[in-house]
């Protein structure tokens, strides 16, 4: 099979038959930002940290698979500005205390603050009241943090078959859940798994936070990103 | 040329800020040289003598007084930064919100495990008191603020490279290690 022939931002790209244009960009050596996108699962398109802009219309990156002659426009001023605002936003709609968070310093979303440089969000904070729920024995779920990327749910199934992690209500009620007696019989590879699949700090294993010292987490002293681009 | 005034202070904070400021190490004598401060807890001055150049805040407002410096800073500087986490989003003591008032005051003074010879079950409530928010607030939910600079606290070469950017009339471009949430 011939590859496909593509560019991003004028630079002149090639990927094959099915392939995301995240995943298609990643190849080249081209960063494009992705929050609910995990390598290995199916794309949910969730978040929209990852929209491009292809043929004048904003699209979503890791859902939209690439096609011959697709001219993709990736860091122009007005898609990041509009990523950033999206950060924000995230930011803004949950409770994000980095200085108490065990994730900080190896969250995603808050090394896309530092890549974006957020120093304030531009929207009002809401400060939603959410249950943390810390009944299992491995895990906590703080939902205070949670982005609803769907990574825990499309993500961590038992042996049989079964989801560990669910979303209840919607819209702005929208929360992530667990299945406590599911959650009690995860194994400890499992349980490290799911969080972590997190990319936030909605779900942590119990007795193991602040076990990296600050300066030598993920992403301390490189931006989410570097590693891509650095190829 | 007469040098910037810069007054600093410390809402709902726990000095860090201020302590950061303090970990510039010795270019804290090439500020010196740089502007003049004013008011400010580290060089006890309580009240404003003149009209300031750059205000410093650290925290966010948690109580009445709180909102009544910063209303005065505002008044009193021609720019405030607000520096680090609590100022700009409240910080530590925001895990209070979502949590009533009530509750938190009884929590501290009658049911919490370590209250002590509280036998008369007083929750202090003197007029001289500053009253207590309903929640904490960032800064710019008060008052006009005019620069943000994230950390907790905020590192000492992102206060020194702010100021000089600012007094010296250049754009802030933060070094990677230097921008950080906690």
């Amino acid at each position: 099979m011939s590859d496909i022939k593509f560019t991003i931002d004028g630079k002149a790209c090639k990927a094959k038959e099915g392939q995301s244009i995240v995943e298609a960009a990643k190849a080249n050596g081209v960063y494009i930002p992705v929050l609910c996108h995990f390598e290995g699962l199916k794309p949910a398109g969730t978040c929209r940290i990852c929209t491009v802009k292809v043929g004048g219309r904003f699209m979503a990156g890791c859902t939209t698979p690439v096609a011959e002659g697709m001219i993709v426009e990736n860091m122009t001023p007005e898609i990041e500005d509009m990523r950033k605002a999206i950060i924000e936003m995230l930011f803004v709609e949950g409770n994000h205390m980095c200085p108490t968070c065990e994730k900080s310093g190896n969250c995603e979303l808050q090394a896309l603050g530092y890549r974006y440089q957020m120093l304030v969000p531009r929207f009002p904070y809401l400060w939603p009241v959410r249950e943390v729920i810390a009944d299992t024995p491995r895990l906590y779920l703080d939902r205070n943090r949670c982005v609803q990327c769907l990574r825990c749910v499309r993500d961590i199934v038992t042996a049989d078959g079964k989801h560990v992690f669910a979303v209840t209500n919607r819209g702005d009620k929208t929360l992530i859940t667990i299945d406590t007696k599911l959650a009690a019989k995860l194994s400890d590879e499992m349980a490290l798994k799911a969080m972590n699949q997190c990319p936030v700090g909605c779900i942590l294993r119990k007795e193991v936070g602040y076990k990296i010292p600050v300066g030598q987490r993920k992403f301390d002293s490189k931006p989410i990103g570097s590693e891509i681009e650095g190829r | 040329m007469s040098k910037p005034v810069v007054a600093t202070a410390s809402l709902a904070g726990c000095f860090g800020c201020h302590m950061s400021l303090l970990d510039i190490d010795d270019r804290i004598l090439q500020l010196i040289d740089l502007v003049e401060f004013n008011k400010s807890p580290d060089d006890d001055i309580k009240t404003f003598t003149k009209q300031c150049d750059i205000g410093i805040i650290e925290g966010g407002c948690c109580n009445s007084e709180n909102v009544h410096v910063l209303k005065e800073f505002r008044k009193n500087c021609k720019i405030l930064i607000s520096l680090g986490e609590c100022a700009i989003m409240g910080g530590l003591p925001a895990m209070r919100n979502g949590i009533p008032v009530k509750d938190c005051l009884e929590e501290a003074y009658l049911k919490g495990p370590t209250v002590d010879e509280n036998k008369k079950k007083i929750i202090p409530n003197d007029e001289e008191l500053p009253m207590i928010l309903d929640r904490v607030y960032a800064n710019h939910e008060i008052v006009k603020i005019d620069y943000f600079l994230p950390g907790c606290p905020p590192r000492a070469d992102l206060i020194w490279d702010a100021l000089v950017a600012l007094v010296t009339g250049k754009p802030l471009n933060p070094a990677y290690e230097t921008l950080k949430f906690d």
